[in-house]
């Protein structure tokens, strides 16, 4: 069989094509301009090169933009723990066969299927500190030393976010777990109890590395989703209070709102340099397991 | 087709332990702490203003339906509503259908070149879209503030994931359909979408369930790329009107609950192609 005539390339073209255009000739265009002045006022002034004065500004500035990029880092790795380890156990919980599997597997993966925008307007009230949900519920429980202005409060906003953030995609990242558990065969747990291996030696030497492609997937989707985050942080708190949570794709979006093209793509660029090296890295992982 | 079905575990009666009834509270509290939320939402959509800010989870005393009414004329839905679903429909649409004929071809026929343009749309995966540069790029194409403009961002934004998932899945069907179907005469064409296209059902649902959704929620690429109310879809509407009416809690969890009503009826659609299809054949490894 002739593969040239059976499988035409020509099917690539447009997939290429809008590719190329609106996704990647964008980010390269992004490094080319985050080496200019390019601002609201170019079409007067001119644009000019100004070398590598955007990205000195980033990280030497008295508005502390290199926080921004320490944020997103840490919101990527916490976020993913506080998400990836319940996760984990819950499907594990609901796999070894509970009744109303299903239902709960149903109700926990609901969050993720709702909008950020609404996500963060719904949190907006259950967090208020004078009326919302959370401060009742623990009120009436008898915590009410538990509770907290969640949201303005600069300890513990950030445990709000993951929180929310959390409340959202553990069930996402649950099913995935699922996915990967059901691939499992079942004599290698069998073999396993007749060794008298009990749970966390199972968990360790059985689940775990039976489990590599969800593990990887689940990585993957987490890190690429906290490298980018900004949904979730603009809708709970605008990078507020003051700039305490502020992320990089924040700061680039209010740069752009100020006209300062340049700086706000110079921002892009970091954050396409640093998702480049995670990409690679994770790729080199999964091709030496043999994953992919 | 066989991930659903792999996904069904044999039930088996149990006896019950202590440890059972645990995990039964546990989950019980958990499925508690996400529907807890949603159901504050539905019931303080049904309160007056006043009852609303006290955001409580009791009954409405009495129920005014016409909030609904009200919220529907005022939050502008009817194009909120009209808008997402063209952006939804069509960039979905189109991007999964791209997507399959690329993934089938790169897939079958591994070329370098193939290989290569393979990793070049992976890659995707993880870069971040520079919008502020978008922008520009709309204005040298006369893109600006047009639906079309909208619509093509989301299809090529989506081409990263749906490669990445449609080819790990065409390797699960058989080659020899293929050379059966070229001894049968059919043309590259008939045999792409007559024989092999409708066998990649499932992860074509998989992929258009949830890039619709991903679509649905978007509110990145609205805020960057229209400037146009008129072109806003559901969750900008939604935005605004609850930058408008912060006061009114009875509207703004009307408005909510108006606008995840169409997200909730795809996944309750769509359900099992996304809980057995996130990726399944990657999750395999």
């Amino acid at each position: 069989m002739n593969k040239k005539k059976v499988y035409p390339q020509w099917f690539l073209l447009a997939p290429l094509a809008l590719y190329v255009v609106f996704f990647l000739f964008p980010s390269l265009l992004g490094l080319f301009y985050s080496f200019t002045d390019w601002s609201k006022n170019t079409p007067k002034a001119g644009l000019h090169f100004i070398g590598l004065d955007n990205y000195a500004e980033i990280f030497t500035s008295s508005n502390n933009y290199a926080f921004g990029i320490a944020n997103t880092l840490k919101f990527t790795v916490v976020s993913n723990i506080v998400k990836i380890v319940p996760a984990l156990f819950l499907a594990i919980i609901l796999f070894e066969g509970l009744r109303g599997m299903g239902a709960y597997r149903t109700i926990f993966y609901m969050p993720s299927i709702i909008p950020f925008v609404i996500i963060g307007i719904l949190f907006t009230s259950v967090l208020n500190f004078k009326n919302g949900m959370l401060n009742n519920a623990l009120e009436a429980i008898g915590l009410g030393t538990l509770k907290q202005k969640w949201l303005s409060d600069l300890n513990v906003v950030w445990k709000s976010i993951y929180m929310v953030d959390a409340w959202r995609g553990i069930g996402y990242v649950m099913t995935i777990f699922m996915t990967g558990l059901s691939t499992i065969d079942k004599t290698y747990y069998e073999a396993a109890k007749v060794d008298g291996a009990n749970f966390w030696q199972r968990l360790w030497h059985v689940t775990l590395p039976m489990m590599r492609g969800a593990i990887m997937i689940n990585l993957v989707f987490g890190i690429t989703y906290g490298l980018k985050v900004f949904d979730i942080v603009y809708v709970l708190t605008n990078g507020g209070p003051g700039h305490a949570t502020e992320v990089m794709t924040t700061y680039s979006f209010q740069l752009y709102g100020a006209g300062k093209y340049g700086l706000s793509t110079a921002f892009n660029s970091i954050l396409l340099l640093i998702t480049a090296i995670a990409g690679i890295v994770i790729v080199r992982v999964m091709s030496r397991k043999g994953e992919v | 087709m066989r991930t659903p079905k792999e996904l069904r575990i044999p039930r088996q009666r149990k006896p019950i332990t202590l440890q059972g009834i645990l995990k039964q509270l546990l989950c019980l509290f958990l499925s508690l702490l996400v529907l807890a939320p949603l159901y504050l939402v539905v019931v303080n959509s049904f309160k007056t203003k006043n009852d609303s800010a006290r955001m409580n989870l009791s009954l409405p005393k009495e129920w005014l339906f016409s909030n609904y009414a009200d919220v529907f004329e005022k939050a502008n839905l009817m194009t909120g509503f009209l808008n997402s679903m063209i952006y939804a429909l069509v960039s979905t649409t189109i991007g999964v259908l791209l997507c399959s004929m690329a993934a089938y071809v790169l897939s079958r026929k591994r070329t370098k070149l193939n290989n290569f343009v393979y990793y070049f749309f992976v890659c995707g995966l993880f870069f971040p879209v520079n919008y502020i540069t978008l922008v520009r790029v709309f204005q040298w194409i006369n893109l600006t503030n047009t639906r079309t403009g909208i619509i093509l961002v989301f299809t090529s934004a989506m081409i990263p994931f749906c490669v990445f998932t449609i080819y790990s899945f065409v390797e699960t069907i058989p080659r020899e359909l293929d050379e059966a179907a070229v001894i049968d005469g059919a043309s590259p064409t008939r045999l792409f979408f007559q024989v092999v296209l409708p066998l990649l059902k499932p992860t074509i649902f998989t992929c258009f369930v949830l890039q619709f959704m991903g679509v649905w929620n978007d509110f990145l690429t609205p805020l960057y790329l229209s400037s146009k109310s008129k072109l806003f879809p559901m969750t900008m509407s939604v935005y605004q009107f609850f930058g408008r009416e912060s006061s009114h809690w009875n509207y703004v969890f009307a408005d909510i609950v108006m606008t995840i009503i169409p997200v909730i009826a795809v996944y309750a659609i769509g359900q099992k192609y996304i809980i057995g299809g996130v990726t399944a054949g990657a999750v395999k490894g």
